[in-house]
């Protein structure tokens, strides 16, 4: 999409900080949350939990379980749908094990009961009779021509022969003559790297209220972030057409990612159709952990060339990626990012995914790219000391910007990194003394960010207020952002706008909350439903006036005469024209359905300043600024907060979190108290540098801000490490013995 | 499920002693009801002690401190007399889980609930705190380190039960200080841990110290061997080095999630020695 021709470089509402429209009734418990649903006669529904990493279920014996007092139904794999298509197969065989149990923790079967504590006996009273099979968690393990085979034949075409039989993807890109690039070098540097699964953490438990009728009309309440995606799941998985399923999203307590796709809502509704009441289930921290999906873990080799001035010659990145026990694409997100941040002359990426057992990965806020680039701005990090280089200058030196042909292929637009790079080299931050046990790191970030379907409608009433209907659970601010955006195009009070999050009947299909979407293709639809609105009012002005409409503007909230030939009437406002409508042709309302393209590309930079204890290899943040390019920040705390959540992600990530299996490949820390993300005390304030270099693909030039946050502070933090604790760190999580135990050994 | 509310220390020992099932003892509740509620336990009989006579008060005994069995971390901290007395041991109890926690949790639910990472203990150790146990056969006063025998383990008897804890008079130039090893800096369980307790002469030179370390051993340990060696000293470098030195043999860590034996055993000689510094400070030594 063009740079829109009435692009607004003034505005009104937009950047102000106004209040949020969810926050009173989230901090009075007003909020209604997956779990706060009921309904009556209500069962509760609960999940039998393979405690085998890898194990084929020879048999499932429910008759005792179904002869209990008060269970009401017990359900296995065979009483789903077989969806035909191999996507929806695998939803389907990770919310109930198939033929074998794939990870610890992978669902079984389940039950519904008229209470907890019958529904807790049921599930111990279910009889499976496994045949325990080797299994492999690590991704070089996994990779290896004789590891445990997860699943039979899931490689596609891309997988070369030969590939261990786990590899289910291969890819491989990029341009120029990387054998030249290395020659022209005057230092290479070539170091592997592993990061850790981490979980995205989010504060709610999956939950769900589901009730399907006896006339196969059914209703399903849940927390997710996207009730398109769990309809269009649950009618594959469950065997209903569409419309029989209404979906509504609950209020969310946090997703980034984790909740685009499902875990419980099929079971839950298979329960309640089989039953005939209304089931609820409701995880628990333990089945989050141990089932909902963590994030990839990864090792890579990556190999960069530099000459002594600091530009890059040529690089290289082999990137292997587990996603669990079924087949993922994340590899090739990591692939295309890694060197997203630089103007190559040669570059070539490749990368495996393997299955392992382990749950099956769900997306985490730019998935794939923090872990391909932590690699890759670890190593131009080390190069910078060794040849002596300011890590910043080199940044600049080798940094893409218009015209730079992407590694991955198309040719960049407008992009902020280089303004994004002269923004964290003028500020204070990067020119502060550091201490002893002291270092600084930094690190480019980026992420694609997208458009994708979307449909919005937006009502005027009578009062001359205004409702904004949208199709996305607002997850990040999308409420008072879209509300701001309305308010903005209809020039009116921001107050006098409601944003509300529909369900899946009353509006048409909206792709789900993820790749940084809703405020910029939400938006876009809104500006341009508001504009529908705005023409529609100036017609009624026009017919009230009797000129025609195209002698009519909408200007200060108000249809206007747009010149002295279309007459002398006096403007009139919104609130006039609406209180009018009856008998000017009825409702007025705006609408906009689109597949929006255009989602400018986001670039971020980190600087940390991180000190290391000598004597237990503790770390902590002193000092952490955020760059990042929000091509426009309609709502500056939302994007500051964007910034700093994914700072504080990405902290958790660099430093503790971490999956941890045994030799028996069962999860050894599925609790918040071992599986450590950091808490207030950890953490700096986080200091955050708004850029806003405007996305021609949008009126008001939004980009998407939601992950690109979270690509660079691995990377930064590593390198912070690596030069406060005087030893380069190659290995995520940095846990204090891993930091100890690499000084020792320096 | 039974929960009882006992009248007296004795019918709380004749029910716990008669109870063929499982039994918890319910004073703050912040182990039993997570316990509960993870599904860790189903106990036949929780019985519930916290409102029986003196379980819930700070006396003063002999120049020191008996604390009822009842009573939660946040009453110590703002007990300020205790609080002069015995820092060390108040900043172990502060420690344990979230402020919230400490509002409910008590040091004697702590000790008992067995763990080798308590956060109370070493410090109730270093300090020579002693519990009086009550039971079948009256009372008995116990050393607090010979509580726990291992993780989750402790050498009470069926029927018995502590009901109060006794912190001895301070002498003049005392102090002690407890510190742990998490990788957060709150809201965690001590990856290892160390609390010293010392006594000083007018000249500032050691004339008694105890040492003791958690999360290191199957229990928490009271390392004689390195109170030894920084009696007689102003804790110069050689007398800590034999002091670490003599943490680091006491350990006998597990690698887990949480730690590598390494990294447990060498940080527990860091932090008693940070422990050991904090509290010749607070004693008043100066070097």
């Amino acid at each position: 999409m063009a740079f829109d021709e009435n692009v607004k470089t003034e505005f009104k509402v937009i950047g102000q900080r106004v209040s949020r429209p969810d926050g009173i009734d989230k901090v009075t418990g007003k909020a209604l949350y997956g779990a706060d649903l009921s309904a009556p006669g209500m069962l509760i529904g609960r999940v039998l939990r393979s405690p085998h990493a890898h194990a084929r279920i020879k048999k499932i014996d429910t008759s005792a379980s179904e002869a209990m007092k008060g269970v009401k139904a017990v359900v296995v794999n065979s009483d789903l749908a077989e969806p035909e298509d191999d996507f929806f197969r695998d939803v389907k065989d990770n919310c109930l094990a198939r033929d074998k149990a794939l990870y610890d923790g992978h669902a079984v079967a389940a039950v519904a009961a008229t209470s907890r504590s019958i529904a807790r006996a049921a599930i111990r009273a279910i009889k499976v009779e496994y045949e325990e099979l080797p299994s492999v968690t690590d991704v070089d393990e996994a990779m290896k021509p004789d590891a445990p085979v997860v699943q039979e034949g899931r490689a596609d075409e891309t997988v070369p022969a030969g590939s261990g039989p786990n590899v289910t993807t291969y890819l491989e890109f990029g341009h120029g003559d990387l054998e030249a690039g290395f020659a022209k070098a005057d230092k290479i540097i070539e170091r592997s790297f592993k990061t850790a699964a981490t979980h995205q953490g989010y504060i709610e438990p999956h939950a769900c209220l589901a009730s399907m009728g006896a006339d196969g009309r059914g209703d399903l309440w849940c927390c997710t972030q996207g009730q398109y995606n769990v309809r269009t799941i649950c009618a594959e998985v469950c065997g209903i057409e569409a419309t029989q399923l209404r979906v509504t999203a609950s209020e969310i307590g946090g997703g980034f990612g984790g909740k685009t796709t499902c875990f419980i809502e099929p079971v839950a509704l298979a329960l309640s159709r089989k039953s005939g009441k209304p089931v609820k289930i409701v995880m628990s921290r333990e089945e989050v952990f141990r089932a909902t999906g963590p994030t990839v873990s990864s090792s890579s080799d990556v190999k960069v060339g530099m000459t002594k001035d600091g530009r890059i010659t040529a690089a290289s990145a082999k990137l292997r990626y587990q996603g669990g026990a079924f087949p993922c694409g994340t590899v090739e997100f990591g692939a295309q990012s890694a060197f997203a941040a630089y103007d190559l002359e040669a570059v070539r990426s490749y990368g495996w995914n393997t299955l392992t057992n382990r749950p099956k990965e769900a997306a985490y806020r730019a998935p794939g790219a923090p872990m391909a680039i932590y690699a890759v701005e670890s190593v131009v990090d080390e190069l910078c000391q060794e040849l002596g280089l300011d890590p910043l200058d080199v940044r600049l030196k080798n940094a893409a910007k218009k015209g730079t042909l992407a590694s991955y292929g198309p040719t960049f637009n407008d992009i902020g990194l280089v303004a994004t790079l002269e923004a964290a080299k003028a500020h204070p931050h990067y020119a502060a003394p550091l201490g002893e046990n002291q270092g600084r790191g930094l690190s480019c970030g980026f992420w694609f960010n997208f458009g994708g379907n979307t449909c919005v409608s937006l009502n005027v009433n009578h009062d001359g207020t205004v409702g904004v209907v949208e199709g996305n659970p607002d997850i990040g601010g999308s409420r008072a952002s879209i509300s701001m955006m309305a308010a903005e195009e209809l020039d009116i009070p921001y107050e006098k706008v409601r944003t509300v999050i529909t369900d899946t009947n009353s509006l048409g299909f909206n792709d789900v909350t993820d790749g940084s979407r809703v405020t910029f293709a939400v938006g876009l639809a809104t500006i341009e439903a508001a504009r529908a609105a705005k023409r529609e009012m100036c017609k009624r002005a026009a017919q009230i006036w009797g000129i025609d409409a195209e002698a009519v503007v909408w200007e200060d909230g108000a249809a206007k005469p747009s010149g002295p030939n279309a007459g002398d009437h006096p403007p009139m406002t919104l609130a006039e024209i609406a209180a009018d409508m009856d008998s000017t042709g009825g409702p007025i309302a705006g609408h906009h359905e689109v597949n929006a393209d255009g989602a400018g590309v986001s670039f971020g930079v980190h600087l940390v300043d991180t000190e290391v204890d000598p004597e237990t290899g503790a770390t902590k943040i002193l000092r952490y600024t955020v760059f990042q390019d929000a091509g426009k920040a309609i709502h500056p705390d939302y994007v500051e907060g964007q910034m700093q959540g994914g700072a504080v992600q990405g902290i958790g990530w660099a430093l503790n979190e971490e999956y941890i299996y045994g030799e028996d490949g069962r999860l050894q820390n599925p609790m918040f108290l071992d599986y450590r993300v950091p808490v207030a005390s950890d953490l700096p304030a986080i200091d955050t540098v708004i850029l806003e270099i405007p996305n021609p693909g949008h009126p008001y030039g939004v980009r998407g801000v939601g992950e690109t946050s979270i690509v660079p502070p691995l990377a930064a933090i590593s390198n912070a490490v690596s030069r406060a604790a005087d030893v380069r760190m190659s290995e995520l999580p940095m846990s204090p013995p891993r930091v100890l135990k690499a000084m020792s050994e320096r | 499920m039974k929960y009882v509310k006992p009248e007296s220390l004795h019918a709380a020992s004749v029910l716990l002693s008669e109870e063929p099932g499982t039994t918890r003892i319910l004073a703050g509740g912040t182990d039993v009801l997570v316990q509960l509620r993870s599904e860790v336990v189903e106990p036949d009989l929780i019985v519930d002690l916290k409102h029986l006579e003196g379980f819930g008060d700070i006396t003063s005994e002999d120049g020191g401190f008996r604390i009822g069995a009842g009573v939660p971390s946040a009453e110590m901290y703002e007990h300020k007399a205790l609080h002069a007395a015995w820092p060390g041991v108040i900043e172990g109890a502060e420690l344990i889980g979230s402020t919230q926690i400490q509002g409910r949790c008590t040091m004697v639910g702590n000790l008992c609930n067995g763990s080798p990472a308590g956060d109370s203990v070493p410090g109730m150790v270093a300090a020579g705190a002693v519990v009086r146990v009550h039971g079948p056969d009256g009372e008995r006063d116990v050393p607090v380190e010979e509580i726990p025998t291992g993780p989750g383990k402790t050498s009470l008897a069926k029927g018995e039960f502590i009901t109060s804890i006794f912190l001895p008079a301070r002498p003049e130039r005392s102090g002690d200080a407890y510190l742990r090893f998490i990788p957060r800096t709150e809201m965690d369980i001590a990856v290892s841990s160390a609390a010293a307790n010392l006594e000083l002469d007018t000249d500032g030179t050691v004339t008694s110290a105890r040492v003791a370390v958690g999360a290191v051993a199957p229990t928490v340990r009271l390392v004689e061997e390195a109170g030894t060696a920084l009696v007689g000293s102003k804790l110069d470098d050689t007398a800590i080095a034999n002091m670490m030195a003599a943490v680091e043999a006491a350990c006998s860590p597990i690698d887990d999630k949480r730690g590598t034996v390494e990294f447990r055993t060498k940080t527990a000689g860091v932090l008693a020695k940070r422990a050991a510094h904090i509290a010749y400070e607070r004693a008043g030594g100066s070097k």
